[in-house]
């Protein structure tokens, strides 16, 4: 009685293939958090120089190239581990998954350092000056992007530790690497306007 | 049709008592449970807010009046703009995207059910938590109510040396946790509309509708992180000691300006599209004509949300923006209007030659026609810089934005009510008090906001809390307050209407309007599974193919 109006006609001469709902959502996400961070880096750059006070971003910031380095190759290592899932590579799996968090754990440790080193040394904190605000503000917006990455691939190393990560969650773990390239390139624009522009 | 009667949803089926149907309500993932529940917490916050707006009538209503004073003044209006954008017509839209579009794409419920009840419950809370400012933010040291810096909480007055207390602290918490919601809730619709959609139903065959739900859900992922972004900064600058907006650090305060409304134009247009949306569709069927110009719709309703995005500085004219800044946003202003006014003509051709039935939709959706051209061309008089210079912060302005939203969304809304209530609910809404709503609403309305203008026009500026007798101002005040009364009569009527026709409205079947997308093709209300077979579609009115094998429309694609 309910349905008597479904509609019949006939199928087999339609080819009917949708996009996965999940791929959709996550680059959803992922265009909002980019139009987030486009607003914190418009703020950067509209303060560049016109702190009143010092210090000024020449003379406290050192260039993060190892940092860098570690948090670029994480982007590979964890397209090594996806591959190595692919083809039922368990054990290669968890090994370059293990050295994605290890990359991204380095990376925000030196940032700890980096921030350390501002913050008692050049006595430079969110409230000095214009600097200091977006400053902090843009890379501790980041920052909390990589550590909620870091939650989610601890999340899954377990989950793969006790045997839960299946075949069948393949396009969830992909998800989650799309989520930590975007989260890479977002580093390569902070670098290029907090360390290049900005300095 | 007698299995119509028993096919209730669980919340209203007899027998359950009050604790099942609530916990049916706090557990449900179902979409159309939830876009009931947004659409019915909407109307609550439209009352409260709605009284709020009374008040402020009240007291201007006779020139030096001291009925409310200046602080109670300037919570009142700050809490009903607020309210109002984003508790009352943000979640209508996400109520109206989420019942209809699985529906209507023909599919048995969101992309992601749970995400979706996420999304509500984070905008309830928001809500409530914006309200509760009146009893928490005084906090120990006694200072502050609810929110009193406008509903754009202009920098620095909303920063901590001028604002103490927790006031400003609740207007940004409470609206960045309803932007959370509003953001998972859009994230869902263009997943589902972008992959859920029946067989056949390619994007070209996508009915208006969900077309438009895409387009003003992707604004929102656009554009409501720029607000999110400048409330965490305002957070900062007030709990962190920070910069952003302190000007005697070398801050902006006009910076907080584009970051508002970089997120607060769009805005505008994310709330008037899903009146389109609703007009789109009930304008073909009640003319018993196609939509003219489908593609060209579609196009209009893109070009529309991009224009959109690149005008928002025509809201600060008057801060000191270089001459090539303000002929830039000027223009741009005026160019929105030209894909709106092929949208508008795109109507009256559907309209024209059709055989119009003068339902209670289709009147509310002629009004609609009629108002929001005239808030269109009020529009493009104040995108005009030196009319702007004179006019802004007036109540020219107040009123025509009243205009688009009342005259414009908030009539689109109510002939989407009267349209899928009986899709809803099974029944149909009385007709009798239907166009006793309508005519005291649509009085009241141009009573109040046709006159608003000319008190802009002689000088009158917004916000103020009371005004000098002999400015000639009180004649036009008391007419606009007592406008105000009027459609809160109407306002009455529809909701005495909405309860009263749950349990006595003539039972609707499941296509009483005679109507061609799928959500009419299911019963009403639909069952929890939407369809019992997923159906297939031919063409854009896949219902009409069914009611006319003779000469469906898919012959002519």
């Amino acid at each position: 009685m309910t349905n008597e109006f479904a509609i019949a006609v006939d199928q087999s001469t339609l080819e009917w293939k949708l996009p996965s709902s999940r791929k959709v959502a996550v680059l959803c996400l992922i265009l909002t958090e980019t139009c987030i961070f486009s607003i914190f880096v418009a703020a950067y750059l509209f303060y560049v120089g016109k702190s009143l006070s010092g210090p000024t971003p020449r003379e406290v910031l050192e260039l993060p190239i190892l940092s860098t380095i570690c948090l670029l190759s994480s982007s590979v290592t964890i397209l090594l581990a996806e591959r190595a899932f692919n083809r039922d590579r368990v054990g290669t799996f968890k090994l370059w998954w293990l050295a994605t968090m290890v990359l991204a754990a380095f990376f925000l440790v030196s940032t700890a350092r980096e921030w350390y080193r501002l913050i008692y040394q050049h006595g430079l904190t969110i409230s000095t000056n214009l600097f200091g605000t977006t400053f902090y503000s843009l890379v501790g917006l980041h920052a909390t992007h990589v550590v909620i990455g870091l939650i989610l691939l601890t999340l899954v190393f377990i989950f793969s530790l006790r045997g839960y990560v299946t075949i069948m969650h393949r396009e969830r773990l992909e998800m989650l690497s799309w989520y930590w390239h975007f989260v890479d390139a977002v580093w390569v624009v902070v670098f290029t306007v907090v360390y290049v522009i900005g300095r | 049709m007698a299995t119509q009667e028993i096919a209730i949803t669980a919340a209203t089926r007899p027998g359950l008592s009050l604790i099942d149907r609530l916990h049916g309500l706090v557990v449900t993932v179902d979409h159309k449970k939830l876009g009931l529940m947004y659409i019915g917490t909407a109307l609550l916050f439209l009352v409260v807010a709605g009284c709020m707006a009374l008040a402020i009538r009240t007291q201007l209503a006779l020139p030096n009046n001291d009925l409310i004073g200046p602080e109670v003044f300037n919570r009142l209006f700050t809490m009903h703009g607020t309210a109002m954008v984003f508790l009352v017509g943000m979640p209508i839209l996400a109520g109206l995207g989420n019942y209809l579009v699985p529906l209507m794409i023909g599919t048995r419920d969101m992309a992601f059910p749970r995400l979706n009840a996420f999304g509500y419950w984070m905008f309830l809370f928001g809500g409530l938590l914006l309200y509760f400012s009146y009893l928490g933010a005084p906090g120990l040291s006694g200072h502050g109510s609810a929110p009193d810096v406008g509903w754009f909480a202009y920098a620095p007055l909303s920063g901590k040396a001028f604002s103490r207390g927790h006031s400003t602290d609740y207007w940004i918490l409470s609206l960045l946790l309803t932007s959370v919601g509003t953001t998972v809730s859009a994230i869902n619709v263009i997943a589902t509309a972008l992959t859920m959609r029946c067989r056949g139903m390619t994007l070209m065959r996508m009915p208006l509708f969900v077309w438009m739900m895409i387009v003003t859900n992707f604004m929102i992922l656009l554009v409501l992180p720029a607000l999110s972004a400048a409330q965490i900064m305002l957070l900062i600058d007030r709990y962190l000691g920070g910069r952003f907006f302190d000007s005697q650090a070398g801050g902006s305060a006009v910076l907080w300006q584009h970051f508002f409304w970089i997120f607060g134009h769009p805005e505008v247009y994310i709330l008037i599209i899903p009146g389109f949306a609703c007009v789109s569709e009930i304008i073909p069927v009640f003319s018993r004509k196609p939509i003219f110009g489908y593609p060209v719709m579609v196009a209009a309703t893109s070009m529309i949300g991009l224009i959109s995005m690149g005008v928002w500085a025509h809201h600060m004219f008057t801060v000191g923006m270089t001459s090539i800044g303000n002929t830039f946003f000027a223009i741009s202003t005026m160019l929105v209007a030209v894909p709106t006014g092929i949208k508008i003509f795109n109507w009256l051709g559907t309209l024209y030659g059709g055989k119009i039935r003068f339902e209670l939709p289709m009147l509310f959706c002629l009004a609609f026609l009629f108002q929001f051209l005239t808030a269109g061309l009020t529009g493009i008089m104040l995108a005009v810089v030196p009319f702007d210079w004179q006019l802004t912060d007036s109540y020219f302005v107040v009123a025509h934005f009243h205009y688009v939203l009342i005259g414009g969304l908030l009539f689109a809304i109510f002939a989407g009510f009267y349209y899928w209530y009986p899709k809803a609910f099974g029944r149909m809404l009385n007709r009798k008090l239907g166009l006793w709503h309508f005519w005291l609403f649509a009085i009241g309305f141009h009573l109040t906001f046709d006159t608003m203008h000319f008190p802009g026009l002689l000088g009158m500026p917004r916000r103020i809390y009371t005004y000098d007798a002999g400015r000639g101002w009180e004649t036009l005040n008391l007419i606009t307050s007592f406008g105000g009364l009027v459609q809160a009569a109407g306002i009455l009527c529809l909701v005495v209407n909405l309860l009263r026709s749950l349990k006595k409205g003539e039972l609707a079947g499941n296509d009483p309007w005679d109507a061609w997308t799928l959500e009419w093709a299911t019963s009403s209300p639909p069952p929890e599974y939407n369809f019992g077979t997923t159906p297939v579609v031919r063409s854009r009115r896949p219902l009409w193919d069914l009611k006319h094998p003779e000469d469906p429309d898919w012959k002519y694609d």
